[in-house]
C-alpha cells in the first residue's frame, strides 16, 4: 500500500495542471491565509481591547470556549445550505465556506491576545506607567511584546484550525487539497486519498513550523532567554533566574 | 421539531455512538498522557521531545488522520476503532503538556515534606503529586473532551457513523433539520462531558472546596 501511495505521489502527471497538487496546495494555501488574516484583523483588535481594559472579559471567554464545541462540519453545511441560495454562481460555496473559515479561526486567536495582555506581569505594566507611558503606549511597548508568544499560539492554533477546515470543505465544493482526499473516496480511489491526506499533514506540518520560526524570530529574547553565549557571560546569570517579562522594555524602547 | 420526534430513536443511537468515540480515547488517552506527562517532568531532557513530538500529531487535520489510519493499522476504513485511536492520538497530543504542567504545578515544598514523611517515589506520585495536579489536569482534559465531541463528527465523511451522520444526511438532501438537530447534540454532548469532568474533579479535589468554605 504504502509503495503504491509513494508511485502515486512520485507520478509527475498528478502535480502539473489544473487539478494537479501544486494547483491544490496553493488554493489550499489562499483559501487558509486570507480566512487567517481576515480572522487576524477582527480578533486581535478585539483581543488586545479586552486584554487590555479588562472590559467584556467574562463574555468572550465564554463566547471561546463555547465556540468550540460547534462542530465544523455541521457548520460548513449548515452555512452553505443557507448562505448559498443568497448568492449566484461560484460565490454560492465559497462565500459561505470562507465566512465558516474565519468564523472557526476567530476564537483562538482572540483567546491568545486577550489571555496574552491579559497575562503580563503587572509589575511590567506599573512600571511602564511608572517611566511615564500612557495607555496606548503601554499596551504598544510592553502588553504586545510580553503578550506576543500567547498571540502568535493563538495564531497558529487558528491556523491548524484552518487548515483542517478547509480540506473538509471540499464535500462542499472547495478546491485545495481536500479534494483528492474527498473525490478519492468517492471513487474508491486509496492510492490518492491517502497521498492527499499525507499531503495535508505536511502541509499543516509546514505551516505550523514556518509559524513557530516566525515565533521564535519575532518574540523578544527578553521572553525567550535566548541570548547567545557571548552575552549570556556578560549579563551574569540572567538565563538561570529565568526570563521576565519587564525585560522586554529594554528592547522596544 | 417533527422531525426530531419522528427519529429520536435515531438520533439517541447516533448520539450514544457519539459519546463511545468521543468518550473512550480520554479515557485511554489520559492513560497514556499521565506517564508521558510524568516523564517530561522527570526527566527535563525528555520535555521538549515529548512536548514537541506530541504537538506534531495535533497538527495532522483530523480528516487526513481518519484515512490514513485505517491504512496503518490495517483495519477497513469503516472500522470505528480507527476513529478511537484517532481521537486517542489527539487527546493524548493535549494532555501530554497538561500533565507535565500539572505535576510542575505541585510546589516544591510540598514534594519535600512528602519525602520526608516517608513517601517513596511511586507512593508520593499517586497519593500527591497526582492529586494536586488534578485541577490542572482536568482542564485540560475539559478542552480534550470538547474538541473530541466536535472533531468525531468529522468522521462521518468516512463513513463511520456518529451525530455527524445527520450533517452527511441532511446536506446531502439539502435538508436543514438534521444538520441543526446534529449542530445541537454535539454541543449538548460537549456540556455534559464537561460537566461530567467537572463533577469528577469535584469529587477528588475535596480541598478545593474545603478552601473556599469559611471557616
Amino acid at each position: 500500500m504504502i509503495s503504491r501511495i509513494l508511485a502515486w505521489l512520485v507520478d509527475g502527471a498528478h502535480w502539473q495542471g489544473d487539478d494537479g497538487i501544486l494547483r491544490r496546495v496553493s488554493e489550499h494555501l489562499g483559501y487558509s491565509l486570507t480566512a487567517l488574516v481576515i480572522a487576524a484583523v477582527i480578533a486581535i483588535p478585539l483581543g488586545l481591547y479586552v486584554g487590555h481594559t479588562g472590559r467584556g472579559r467574562i463574555l468572550v471567554v465564554n463566547a471561546v470556549g463555547s465556540a468550540r464545541a460547534i462542530p465544523s462540519l455541521g457548520l460548513l453545511f449548515l452555512a452553505v445550505l443557507w448562505l448559498g441560495p443568497r448568492f449566484r454562481g461560484d460565490i454560492a460555496f465559497l462565500a459561505p465556506t470562507g465566512l465558516v473559515l474565519v468564523v472557526l479561526a476567530i476564537p483562538p486567536i482572540l483567546s491568545g491576545a486577550y489571555a496574552g495582555v491579559g497575562g503580563v506581569d503587572p509589575a511590567a505594566r506599573d512600571a511602564a506607567k511608572g517611566m511615564g507611558m500612557r495607555g496606548t503606549e503601554v499596551l504598544r511597548h510592553v502588553e504586545i511584546p510580553c503578550a506576543l508568544p500567547l498571540i502568535l499560539s493563538g495564531i497558529r492554533s487558528a491556523m491548524l484550525q484552518v487548515i483542517g477546515t478547509a480540506t473538509i470543505a471540499a464535500v462542499v465544493g472547495l478546491g485545495g487539497l481536500g479534494r483528492l482526499l474527498i473525490d478519492g473516496l468517492a471513487v474508491r480511489d486509496t492510492p490518492q486519498t491517502a497521498s492527499g491526506a499525507v499531503l495535508v499533514a505536511l502541509l499543516a506540518l509546514t505551516m505550523d513550523m514556518a509559524l513557530a520560526l516566525i515565533q521564535r524570530s519575532v518574540v523578544s529574547r527578553g521572553l525567550t532567554g535566548r541570548y547567545d553565549k557571548v552575552q549570556r557571560i556578560g549579563s551574569g546569570n540572567r538565563a538561570a533566574t529565568g526570563p521576565t517579562p519587564a525585560r522586554t522594555m529594554q528592547h522596544s524602547i | 421539531m417533527t422531525w426530531l420526534r419522528d427519529h429520536l430513536v435515531d438520533v439517541l443511537g447516533l448520539a450514544g455512538q457519539h459519546i463511545y468515540l468521543a468518550g473512550l480515547p480520554l479515557v485511554l488517552g489520559l492513560l497514556i498522557a499521565l506517564p508521558l506527562g510524568w516523564l517530561a517532568r522527570r526527566y527535563r531532557v525528555l520535555y521538549p521531545f515529548l512536548i514537541i513530538g506530541t504537538g506534531l500529531l495535533y497538527t495532522i487535520p483530523s480528516l487526513a488522520l481518519f484515512i490514513m489510519l485505517p491504512l496503518l493499522l490495517g483495519n477497513g476504513i469503516l472500522n470505528p476503532n480507527n476513529v478511537v485511536v484517532a481521537m486517542t492520538i489527539y487527546t493524548v497530543a493535549l494532555l501530554v503538556r497538561t500533565v507535565a504542567d500539572g505535576l510542575g504545578s505541585v510546589p516544591d515544598d510540598v514534594n519535600q515534606s512528602a519525602t520526608a514523611m516517608g513517601y517513596r517515589r511511586v507512593r508520593r506520585f499517586t497519593s500527591v503529586e497526582l492529586p494536586l495536579a488534578v485541577p490542572v489536569i482536568s482542564a485540560g482534559l475539559r478542552v480534550a473532551a470538547v474538541s473530541n465531541v466536535s472533531i468525531v463528527s468529522v468522521a462521518a465523511l468516512i463513513g463511520v457513523s456518529q451525530l455527524g451522520s445527520l450533517f452527511t444526511d441532511g446536506f446531502n438532501r439539502a435538508f436543514l433539520d438534521p444538520i441543526v438537530v446534529g449542530v445541537v447534540a454535539c454541543v449538548l454532548l460537549a456540556l455534559l462531558f464537561d460537566g461530567a469532568i467537572l463533577a469528577v474533579t469535584r469529587l477528588v479535589t475535596p480541598w478545593q472546596r474545603a478552601d473556599k468554605a469559611p471557616a
